[in-house]
């Protein structure tokens, strides 16, 4: 008997995969949640039939999302972290002894619970004592917070289901308002390369530019996403994502990576012409 | 077998036979000539082919909405049982033909009724059509919020005193912003007086189905009430149910409704009506504690920013508050420098987010049981946005929705009189022919029979300055007005 797992890329795209077995499911008060062990990708976490991420490159999506800023930011203390339910970018950010306290806003425990208990390779540092973890709606913790933190990383799914409201001009306001006057704001920010996704890249980014003052995004590329083209938007208040990226003082703390390096930091700014023009960034990298 | 089986709750005639219609598969020569879509692909591709055959007319098994035998009679019978009165009538053009039936019902040309200021166009329409003359009682208004508020009992009182030939007293239950009068007080008085009590519910319809609202018309003994079924009942837009006790002679008034309504009944908005009574009667009770708890938790928040004030069940005083109805979120937003309507402009253009209406000092956002929590975070987070951004000092700013105006005629006199076109701005001192409006709410600023007074132009022109849609002028830009003229 073969068991195989299909991952809906867009209405006329999918991506099967191979599975070995089904580790777990359950049914939580927002949505079904899987985890797989396929053939090909490991353990694959899944959500209402969605991938959001698999054993052999969430390192990749980890990675970027966290060590960008944190190059760039020269002290960052105080983090909020906005859905992470895996503990994958948690994971990252415990290799900073800089940083001291991490709030985790995350709407359903039972992904926590999930892979706390199944997929401990991206769960493992959620027991950190930096760590808060908060399970409440997201844009509600982060409207009650003003001048707070230095950095927040939007870590959250599609905005068709629960992580709708991480996609508003509301909450990107709100995170402004709970950033220092230096503060940095990271946002999962879908792919634009196929046309079911691409206006949901230009509304968010177009809705992060009318909150902050400088805004781009930056690539990468993950195999098991769709199309593999992958972006997050660099928001900040102050910070430029080139200009103030400390390499060297980055590179002498030693922090182990796999995808993430000071050379690919920079080139993750440079954007394809269609991306480009997708968000209207002709000419030159717009703001900063 | 049994021939004759008692429906419940759980039935829905009406959409029951149009199912089965369907799946008869008619070969239709009758209306609509769209033939189940296929005469017009692209509104079947929009509406969806289901939907689309759904547009059925008339026909023996689908009974007739203006002599009802059949399933539509059965399907009022329910959704009288279900409201707890003794009569309903499905009204398919919209809750303002439910509203204007209730007066046309009981009065005729010279009659007088008693009703608040404060009423939907509606009524006073119905007053133009019948030539019924409006005794106004002045609602109560609230100086902080500038709002009209309910009817005082000694108000009602002195003009049933003063009017012993009144026909009827109509009443809001409750007003646009969730206000309610003493309606149980005002009915006893009324019916001692031998006056008949007519209720506009368009925004009461969840009364009906909870225990911890204000008191419903039909169960404050009132003799009739508009009820818009498609407002907070969940069905669509237009349908809407004329409840009426024994009182009232329900065959005339089903006469009276066919004077106006259509004949072709549209059966998608008949069926909404008969699902959205079945989901309301089944679910009611739950759908109300949601939009409650909803409610509260949102002016909770709402106050807790700052500046804004969500007002609630502290504004009752026993008279012209008598009761307030917790499900509406109304936020007075004065007190952050912004009209009500431009919070609400700023909320649909810069945040994707439409609310019901905003007008000068306040905004009315809809809770209904179809409301997710994500949607009320959001709403509440793009208010703290908007105060982050915008506030500024209020100066200069309009601290009233409502005048009250002085009657000089009757409203079908002064509307069909030879009028004088004029300026708006130099119309003060003449007689308003026509009616001038926020829309929404859709209350008169002025109706027909109306002294025009520098005070009301002011107020029109902040109006529009704000972005408020004024409407109700023959001008379609809204700079001249139609002035009765009193040398004809």
């Amino acid at each position: 008997m073969e068991l195989w797992y299909t991952d809906k890329h867009t209405q006329n795209v999918q991506l099967t995969m191979k599975v070995k077995n089904q580790i777990a499911s359950v049914e939580s008060e927002y949505q079904r949640i899987d985890i797989l062990d396929t053939v090909e990708f490991g353990k694959v976490l899944v959500l209402d039939g969605e991938l959001m991420i698999t054993q052999k490159d969430e390192f990749i999506y980890h990675e970027m999302i966290t060590h960008v800023p944190m190059a760039v930011h020269p002290h960052v203390e105080n983090v909020l972290v906005i859905g992470a339910g895996d503990g994958g970018t948690i994971r990252e950010l415990t290799k900073y002894d800089t940083i001291k306290n991490i709030d985790m806003v995350e709407i359903d425990k039972s992904v926590t619970d999930m892979c706390l208990q199944y997929f401990e390779e991206t769960s493992c540092k959620l027991s950190d004592s930096r760590v808060h973890m908060h399970f409440e709606e997201s844009i509600r913790f982060a409207r009650m917070k003003k001048d707070e933190y230095d950095l927040i990383i939007v870590d959250c799914a599609d905005p068709y289901g629960p992580a709708e409201g991480l996609f508003t001009r509301e909450f990107y306001g709100n995170c402004f308002k709970a950033l220092h006057e230096d503060g940095i704001l990271i946002n999962q920010h879908e792919s634009p390369y196929y046309s079911e996704h691409s206006r949901t890249v230009q509304k968010a980014h177009k809705h992060i530019q009318q909150v902050f003052p400088y805004s781009t995004v930056y690539q990468c590329h993950i195999p098991s996403y769709p199309s593999g083209h992958w972006l997050f938007g660099f928001a900040s208040k102050k910070y430029d994502p080139i200009r103030d990226l400390h390499e060297e003082a980055w590179n002498r703390l030693g922090i182990k990576t796999k995808y993430y390096n000071t050379d690919l930091h920079k080139g993750s700014f440079y954007l394809p012409t269609y991306v480009k023009e997708l968000l209207g960034m002709t000419g030159e990298i717009k703001n900063i | 077998m049994e021939s004759n089986t008692r429906l419940t709750q759980n039935d829905t005639p009406i959409h029951r036979a149009l199912e089965e219609q369907r799946l008869n598969r008619l070969a239709h020569f009758d209306v609509p000539g769209h033939k189940g879509g296929r005469g017009n692909k692209e509104l079947k591709e929009f509406l969806g082919a289901d939907c689309v055959k759904l547009d059925m007319n008339s026909m023996k098994p689908l009974d007739n909405l203006c002599h009802p035998v059949s399933v539509i009679k059965d399907a009022q019978m329910l959704a009288a049982e279900a409201f707890g009165a003794d009569e309903a009538f499905f009204i398919v053009n919209g809750t303002t033909a439910a509203v204007q039936a209730m007066i046309m019902a009981t009065t005729v040309a010279g009659d007088k009724i008693i009703m608040p200021r404060n009423v939907h166009r509606s009524a006073i329409n119905a007053l133009v059509v019948n030539g019924a003359l409006p005794v106004y009682v002045n609602p109560g208004v609230n100086q902080r919020l500038g709002i009209p508020l309910g009817m005082s009992v000694k108000d009602v009182e002195t003009a049933i005193h003063e009017n012993p030939d009144a026909k009827a007293i109509l009443v809001n239950n409750p007003t646009y912003y969730g206000i309610c009068s003493d309606l149980k007080q005002i009915v006893d008085m009324a019916h001692d007086a031998g006056m008949l009590v007519l209720v506009d519910e368009a925004h009461g319809t969840h009364f009906y189905f909870s225990d911890t609202l204000p008191v419903s018309a039909m169960k404050a003994g009132a003799d009739m009430s508009a009820v818009s079924m498609h407002k907070t009942g969940g069905s669509l837009t237009q349908s809407s149910i004329l409840l009426t006790r024994n009182t009232v002679n329900a065959d005339y008034i089903r006469q009276i409704i066919n004077l106006t309504q259509t004949t072709s009944g549209s059966y998608l908005l008949l069926s909404s009506l008969d699902i959205a009574r079945k989901n309301m009667s089944l679910n009611g009770k739950f759908y109300s504690s949601k939009m409650i708890e909803f409610a509260s938790y949102a002016r909770e928040e709402i106050n807790k920013l700052g500046g804004y004030y969500a007002f609630g069940e502290e504004l009752i005083d026993g008279d012209t508050v008598f009761d307030f109805d917790r499900t509406k979120l109304s936020v007075h937003t004065r007190d952050i420098g912004l009209a009500g309507i431009e919070v609400y402009d700023l909320l649909r253009d810069d945040y994707g987010i439409q609310i019901e209406f905003g007008d000068i000092g306040n905004i009315l956002a809809i809770i209904s049981g179809g409301d997710r929590n994500l949607e009320i975070e959001r709403l509440i987070s793009a208010l703290s946005e908007i105060k982050r951004l915008h506030e500024r000092e209020k100066s200069g700013m309009f601290d009233h929705e409502y005048i009250n105006p002085k009657i000089v005629m009757g409203p079908q006199k002064a509307f069909f009189s030879k009028k004088l076109s004029l300026a708006i701005e130099e119309s003060a001192g003449g007689i308003c022919s026509e009616f001038v409006m926020c829309y929404p709410p859709g209350i008169p600023i002025l109706a027909p029979g109306e002294m025009i007074t520098q005070e009301i132009i002011h107020y029109i022109e902040y109006a529009k300055e704000k972005g408020c849609l004024v409407t109700g002028t023959q001008d379609m830009n809204v700079e001249n007005i139609n002035i009765v003229d009193t040398s004809a």
